[in-house]
């Protein structure tokens, strides 16, 4: 390890209920890469696509009050739900750029805006901010015949301007990590389509449509798995998926098959909280 | 197209509001007279499937300023913000922005809203603010009452399925009984209260 990795962490709602183990496994994982995570004291939830899709101005100041408290620290902040970072990063670019509002949330919220605290997503500290030899180095059992469809979704990669870090059409950080991992990454056309997020709870018919065409995707292109980065994909396509032909697909968080590969003691404890189990695969393939 | 067809009936009437297009682009911000109809956008629209209007459609009934049509629809509250569309756009027009405009215009103006998706967001943000973060448990328990009171047959059929779900996730330790706290509520507080002041000031210019 070159320089101390130091991160504010803010790990969303999800993170302690319906992503449990994404927020568990990414906690694990960093520590085994030597990334510290402070977590940001007294955050709030960033409004998820309630907020904007309601009321424009609270879409911006509750996920600016993250952004001010990250402010102190000074640090970059990590943000594994990708949602929270969208609207993080929304939040930090209108402080950035508009003066009126940076001064009316300065006020309310009795801060003083640096900028110098970016919203970044976990994925993206984790291929940017590491050597590949690093990650290479940790890994000690390989995940060799697996095959993996690297699932991105919406807004990880969308809109462009905002998270402008990979190809929102043909991203590839998380198939190189996987290739990193020993995996096999298939291409498929799926990869940032989207889930249908948080419908599920409104409008579950359409997510169960959205989530079974990805999942149907995904098989048609030789996966036996998929991969995300997000809690709301994961818990969409491993609850919602109704594939015709009756078998289930197996849905991972990024940060768990970075966890079996490490060889982390508690991965098993994160997958038995799935609803389609990946442990029988896991076990027919020897990494289990 | 049924109202570009019925020339030799009675013509439906569709009421035009010239200055529609124009409010949605300034709260927007994007360029709505841009879009050429290519139609992409509709193209790579995940929830088109459900929608009365089509993305692209939409567009071209803002420039016409059909107001009531385009409020009274149920495509604004399919959208889900995926900003497929404003990615692919060859005219850099984002619709999340858009939709998110018109479902607030459409809100002020007292149009009905799509009662599930409406009602999960409304719970949602009753959440944050009384706990500073979303707690699902007291969350849903809201959504849930919102929707019952508003087309009880339709949700009551839902509540079977709903359950098992939930008692799932209960049973996986992901849904937690007790909400948390922040301590910064009060800031929550003012800026749930500067958000409303702002948006009464919106309500009366765009009457």
């Amino acid at each position: 390890m070159s320089t101390a990795m130091r991160y504010t962490y803010y790990p969303g709602c999800t993170s302690e209920t319906t992503a449990v183990e994404f927020g568990l496994s990414t906690e694990a994982v960093c520590e085994a890469l030597g990334i510290e995570l402070i977590e940001l004291e007294d955050w709030n939830c960033c409004g998820a696509s309630s907020a904007h899709s309601l009321d424009h101005e609270l879409g911006l100041a509750l996920p600016g009050r993250n952004v001010a408290l990250a402010q102190e620290a000074g640090i970059d902040m990590v943000i594994p739900c990708p949602a929270c970072y969208q609207h993080c990063r929304d939040a930090d670019v209108k402080m950035r750029e508009d003066e009126a509002w940076r001064e009316k949330m300065e006020r309310i919220l009795r801060f003083h805006y640096e900028g110098t605290a970016r919203p970044r997503h976990l994925l993206e500290v984790l291929a940017n901010d590491l050597d590949e030899d690093e990650l290479r180095n940790k890994v000690t059992r390989p995940l060799e015949g697996l095959k993996v469809a690297s699932y991105y979704g919406c807004v990880l990669v969308r809109p462009p301007e905002l998270t402008g870090w990979d190809d929102p059409e043909h991203p590839v950080t998380m198939d190189r990590l996987m290739g990193i991992l020993g995996a096999e990454t298939i291409d498929w056309s799926y990869k940032v389509d989207c889930c249908g997020a948080s419908l599920t709870l409104s409008r579950g018919d359409i997510v169960r449509e959205l989530s079974t065409r990805i999942v149907e995707g995904a098989v048609e292109a030789g996966a036996e798995c998929i991969v995300s980065a997000c809690g709301m994909c994961e818990i969409n396509l491993d609850t919602r998926q109704a594939p015709s032909s009756g078998k289930k697909m197996p849905i991972f968080y990024l940060t768990e098959l970075m966890g079996l590969a490490f060889g982390l003691p508690r991965v098993e404890k994160w997958l038995g909280r799935h609803s389609v189990d990946p442990r029988p695969l896991l076990r027919e393939r020897g990494l289990l | 197209m049924k109202d570009a067809i019925a020339l030799g009936g009675e013509a439906p009437v569709v009421v035009r509001s010239l200055a529609f297009s124009d409010v949605v682009q300034d709260r927007s911000g994007e360029d709505i007279r841009g879009c050429y109809y290519c139609q992409k956008c509709t193209a790579g629209c995940p929830t088109a499937f459900m929608m009365d209007y089509k993305p692209a459609q939409l567009l071209r009934m803002i420039q016409l300023g059909e107001k009531e049509r385009v409020l009274g629809s149920n495509t604004i509250w399919m959208c889900i913000g995926c900003e497929a569309c404003g990615t692919r756009c060859p005219n850099q027009i984002r619709l999340a922005p858009v939709m998110d405009v018109l479902r607030q215009m459409a809100m002020e103006e007292g149009y009905a809203p799509e009662t599930a998706v409406y009602s999960l967001h409304r719970a949602f943000l009753d959440s944050i603010r009384l706990w500073g973060r979303m707690h699902e448990v007291t969350m849903l328990a809201e959504f849930k009452t919102r929707c019952l009171l508003t087309e009880f047959p339709v949700f009551f059929k839902g509540l079977l399925g709903d359950m098992k779900l939930g008692s799932d996730l209960i049973l996986n330790g992901k849904l937690s009984l007790l909400p948390d706290r922040i301590k910064g509520l009060e800031e929550i507080k003012a800026l749930y209260e500067e958000a409303a002041r702002v948006s009464s000031r919106d309500t009366e210019v765009s009457e």
